[in-house]
């Protein structure tokens, strides 16, 4: 559904990707796991075409994405920090995709609008809404078009625990339609019961990409947060953030 | 009733004792020539409706030669049509066509020469190379004339009123138009030029040398190419007159080049490239002029002295004074200036600080008129501001000292 | 591309700047006219606002709006939209914008007190300088890397144009005041939407003083049909040429 070839993206001095190569397939949930400024996010923004490679392709349903935007139709995204035109109010903001996309407005799904109550805030500026308000908009617009790819970029980091559930029902119910979410998060426990695969990047390498079942037959941990740490361990890079994820993983957050 | 008609004509005319002379058809003559030679001193001439091509006509009797109901005298491209030479004698009613040109002779519709008391009235003149053409003549009179010209080069045209070494002339309600210079005046002296209009001319409005002791006033010059002349001359009177429109990199309201001891009071200025411009001249009295929306009001060269700029209103001009030198010899003061900015604490009236008609900005044009792209910029403006702060290229003392606070009252 | 800028505009016309940009403009032409005994002082005045106020204005609100408005960017090259149509949605929602701030400002007093061929002239130059000045900001704001360079490229734009240029003029005029430079000065007016813009008022407001020297040529030239066409032309190019650029620019940049 999505392949990513042999991609590399340089930022001035920063390699922020070095020859990606993955594939993703429908009913995939895979995560993207790395530390910041891994190129977890460039990498998305690469599949989005906001950002450029310098080399290689992606192609969505087996067609490059350079220089196009219609495959977008394909694809949900929410961003990490998602802003908005301070004056427009949300029900503004609804309206307008719908009228932008307007071929496509009998086909939406409206769940997530509805489960976040944000119909009560409609009429709301979005300069006077929280953080996690916005997170919650921006989960909303990634569903509204029941794309069959949605593309989340941290997706539960700003929402209270309650919202951070609906928004993983949800993504467990769309994982059901044989859609592909690909997600990245660096609180690795929310990922547990959704993910089907991992990509694990690293200063833009990626380290690997396998199903969570091989990772946890590698490692013979059924916590994913385990498993990855075992991973690092055994491929002993000593890098200093392997070793806080790790303390993350058997803090009492986790489990 | 047709002789009580005329008896009225001749009684107004003035020459009710003698005999009329009617030409034309019905009239007892049937050409112009034979009626002036069958007049005597004293006799009308009446010349019946029609068109009459009879080439060159000369008076020099005392006789009125007298159009009816305006025939036309036409010159067929040819000839020039009336010579008036002699005393008291009178051209009216009358229209003047297709006069001759001739590069070497100045042919006119009507040309008078050696003459005295002369009356060229009420006639129509078209297409004329020069139209009335004055010279060596004591008391000429021109009045009421329509003189309409076809402008074609300086060369190819004629002057519409022309008077040479002539005294006592009155060029009055003239409408003259489409000529070389509307009315020319070189060595006349002691004569009157008034409520004429004198506009679309090639060159001058009114082209005016070697001239003393006249008046013009209430004369209209509009639009003509080079405006008004006013040259080598003394005692000038210039009253009431309106210099509008006069549009050109040489056109002026008035250019004045070495004028001396003159007047010129109570003139409108409007929309001239340069509404008033003094060359070599000194002693002129300049007072309740209204200078509005000219390009330059007033350009006073380095070479005049002792003139006088008060109770004028300066409003809306691009530039109110340009110069060319460092230093002023003129007086300027009691002047309403729309541009100034300065302050009148003991309410008197005039205000505290003098005011700096010459601006940095029209130096520098003046020296490179290219820069004129740069008017009315923001770099423009800043340089004006810092001269005002600290004044080096202005002249110094081309200065009003007391000026108005509100325009004279005129 | 008017369904997106909708939005735009929208948002620009409820924002406080906005408001109080318009504002500030109805006050000061007001208080010109109302001031001045005769209203041709107060236009000059209002020529320096439309020379200098308006280009300086355009600038530094467009291109805070651009990085104000980058996420907003963002989200919507998620969306299934080319980058062109994003940009000149935008180009168009804040120009309209700015539009209408200096037609109500300026355009309603000039209107009411002085309906003259001057009055639509200064309205025409303030318009076109207005499209000028945004379109360049467009150019400023997509090529610099943040928005502090942004703006300080805007304002070396507006230094330049609205100051530098006219000093650098009176260098080379006088530097070459030997030779016939009537044509160099047309040619120098074109480089200049700032100056373009000004003659083309002042034309009206000074006719009679530009009928002298060089000024004639203006008149012959700026005057006639050509000259009109030429100006508007010239106006277009400098719309048309920074926006494009924008736009090509835009088109390759990673978001």
């Amino acid at each position: 559904m999505i392949s990513i070839e042999h991609i590399s993206k340089k930022f001035r001095k920063l390699q922020a990707l070095d020859n990606i190569n993955a594939g993703f397939e429908p009913g995939q949930v895979v995560s993207l796991v790395g530390p910041n400024g891994s190129g977890k996010t460039t990498l998305i923004k690469c599949i989005l075409g906001m950002v450029r490679p310098d080399r290689g392709d992606i192609l969505v349903n087996g067609h490059s994405v350079q220089q196009q935007h219609g495959y977008r139709k394909q694809i949900g995204y929410m961003p990490q920090i998602g802003r908005y035109p301070d004056n427009m109010k949300i029900r503004q903001l609804f309206e307008m995709l719908y009228t932008l996309r307007q071929d496509e407005a009998e086909n939406t799904d409206r769940e997530l609008i509805r489960d976040f109550e944000l119909e009560n805030i409609f009429e709301k500026p979005m300069r006077t809404l929280s953080g996690g308000t916005r997170q919650k908009v921006s989960a909303a617009l990634a569903f509204l078009f029941n794309p069959p790819i949605l593309i989340l970029d941290e997706p539960t980091a700003g929402l209270d625990p309650l919202a951070a559930e609906i928004l993983k029902a949800k993504m467990m119910k769309e994982k059901k339609k044989d859609k592909l979410i690909l997600i990245t998060s660096h609180i690795l426990s929310d990922l547990d019961e959704l993910t089907s695969h991992i990509m694990y990047m690293q200063d833009g390498k990626q380290i690997f990409f396998k199903d969570l079942d091989a990772v946890r037959e590698d490692t013979g941990e059924i916590k994913l947060g385990r498993a990855i740490a075992r991973i690092m361990k055994g491929d002993g890079p000593g890098n200093a953030w392997n070793g806080r994820m790790f303390s993350v993983i058997t803090g009492d957050k986790i489990i | 009733m047709r002789y009580c008609f005329l008896i009225c004509i001749m009684i107004f005319a003035g020459y009710a004792n003698g005999n009329t002379i009617l030409v034309g058809k019905g009239g007892r003559v049937s050409t112009i020539r034979e009626g002036i030679s069958m007049a005597v001193n004293g006799d009308p001439v009446m010349v019946l409706p029609g068109i009459y091509k009879e080439g060159h006509l000369t008076i020099t009797k005392s006789i009125a030669l007298i159009g009816k109901d305006r025939p036309v005298l036409d010159g067929e491209h040819k000839y020039e049509i009336l010579l008036v030479s002699g005393k008291n004698i009178r051209v009216s009613g009358f229209e003047f066509r297709n006069s001759g040109y001739s590069a070497m002779n100045d042919f006119a519709s009507v040309k008078v020469v050696d003459a005295r008391q002369i009356l060229i009235s009420d006639n129509h003149i078209t297409g004329a190379y020069f139209a009335i053409h004055i010279s060596n003549t004591a008391g000429a009179t021109v009045r009421d004339n329509r003189i309409e010209g076809t402008p074609r080069s300086e060369q190819l045209t004629g002057n519409a009123i022309h008077c040479w070494k002539s005294s006592e002339a009155l060029i009055e309600n003239n409408h003259v138009q489409g000529h070389r210079d509307g009315i020319y005046f070189e060595f006349v002296t002691h004569s009157l030029i008034r409520n004429n209009i004198s506009e679309k001319n090639i060159r001058y409005g009114l082209h005016f040398m070697f001239s003393n002791d006249d008046t013009y006033q209430h004369n209209t010059f509009q639009d003509n190419g080079a405006g008004v002349a006013v040259m080598y001359s003394s005692k000038v009177k210039m009253e009431r007159n309106l210099f509008e429109d006069n549009w050109g990199p040489s056109a002026y309201g008035i250019l004045l080049k070495d004028i001396s001891d003159s007047y010129i009071f109570h003139n409108t200025f409007r929309r001239n490239t340069m509404a008033l411009h003094l060359e070599g001249s000194s002693r002129i009295d300049i007072r309740y002029n209204r200078f509005s929306e000219n390009g330059w009001a007033v350009k006073v060269q380095a070479s005049c002295e002792n003139n006088k700029f008060h109770h004028n209103n300066f409003t809306g001009n691009s530039f109110d004074v340009g110069t060319n030198g460092s230093i002023s010899l003129n007086d300027f003061y009691n002047n309403y200036w729309d541009k100034y900015e300065g302050y009148d604490i003991n309410h008197d009236g005039i205000g505290d600080i003098p005011y700096h008609p010459v601006s940095m900005y029209s130096m520098i044009v003046e020296q490179n008129p290219a820069t004129l792209m740069l008017f009315r910029s923001f770099t423009v403006q800043l340089i004006d501001k810092a001269e005002k702060a600290i004044p080096s290229l202005t002249p110094e003392n081309l200065t009003d000292t007391k000026p108005f606070m509100k325009p004279v009252q005129l | 591309m008017i369904k997106l800028s909708r939005y735009v505009l929208y948002d620009i016309l409820r924002s406080r700047i906005i408001i109080a940009y318009t504002l500030f403009l109805l006050i000061v032409s007001c208080s010109m006219f109302q001031m001045e005994e005769n209203s041709s002082k107060a236009l000059l005045s209002l020529l320096n606002i439309v020379l200098i106020v308006l280009p300086l204005v355009s600038l530094v609100f467009t291109t805070i709006h651009y990085y104000n408005s980058y996420e907003f960017i963002e989200l919507m090259s998620s969306q299934p939209m080319s980058r062109t149509r994003i940009l000149m949605s935008e180009y168009t929602g804040v120009s309209i914008a700015l539009l209408s701030a200096f037609f109500i400002g300026v355009g309603i007093p000039v209107l009411i007190y002085m309906p003259d061929e001057t009055g639509f002239a200064l309205l025409f130059a303030g318009a076109a300088l207005t499209l000028v000045f945004t379109s360049l900001a467009f150019f400023a704001s997509v090529r610099a890397r943040d928005k502090a360079r942004g703006i300080g490229f805007a304002l070396l734009l507006w230094f330049y144009f609205a100051l530098i240029y006219d000093g650098l003029v009176l260098l080379i005029l006088f530097s070459f005041s030997d030779y016939p430079l009537e044509k160099l000065t047309l040619v120098l007016s074109a480089l200049n939407p700032i100056d373009l813009g000004r003659i083309f008022i002042i034309l009206k407001m000074d006719i009679s003083a530009l009928m002298g020297y060089t000024g004639a040529l203006y008149k012959d030239f700026f005057g006639s049909g050509t000259g009109v066409l030429f100006t508007g032309g010239i106006m277009l190019v400098w719309i048309v040429v920074p926006l494009w650029l924008a736009v090509k620019k835009f088109k390759h940049k990673d978001l």
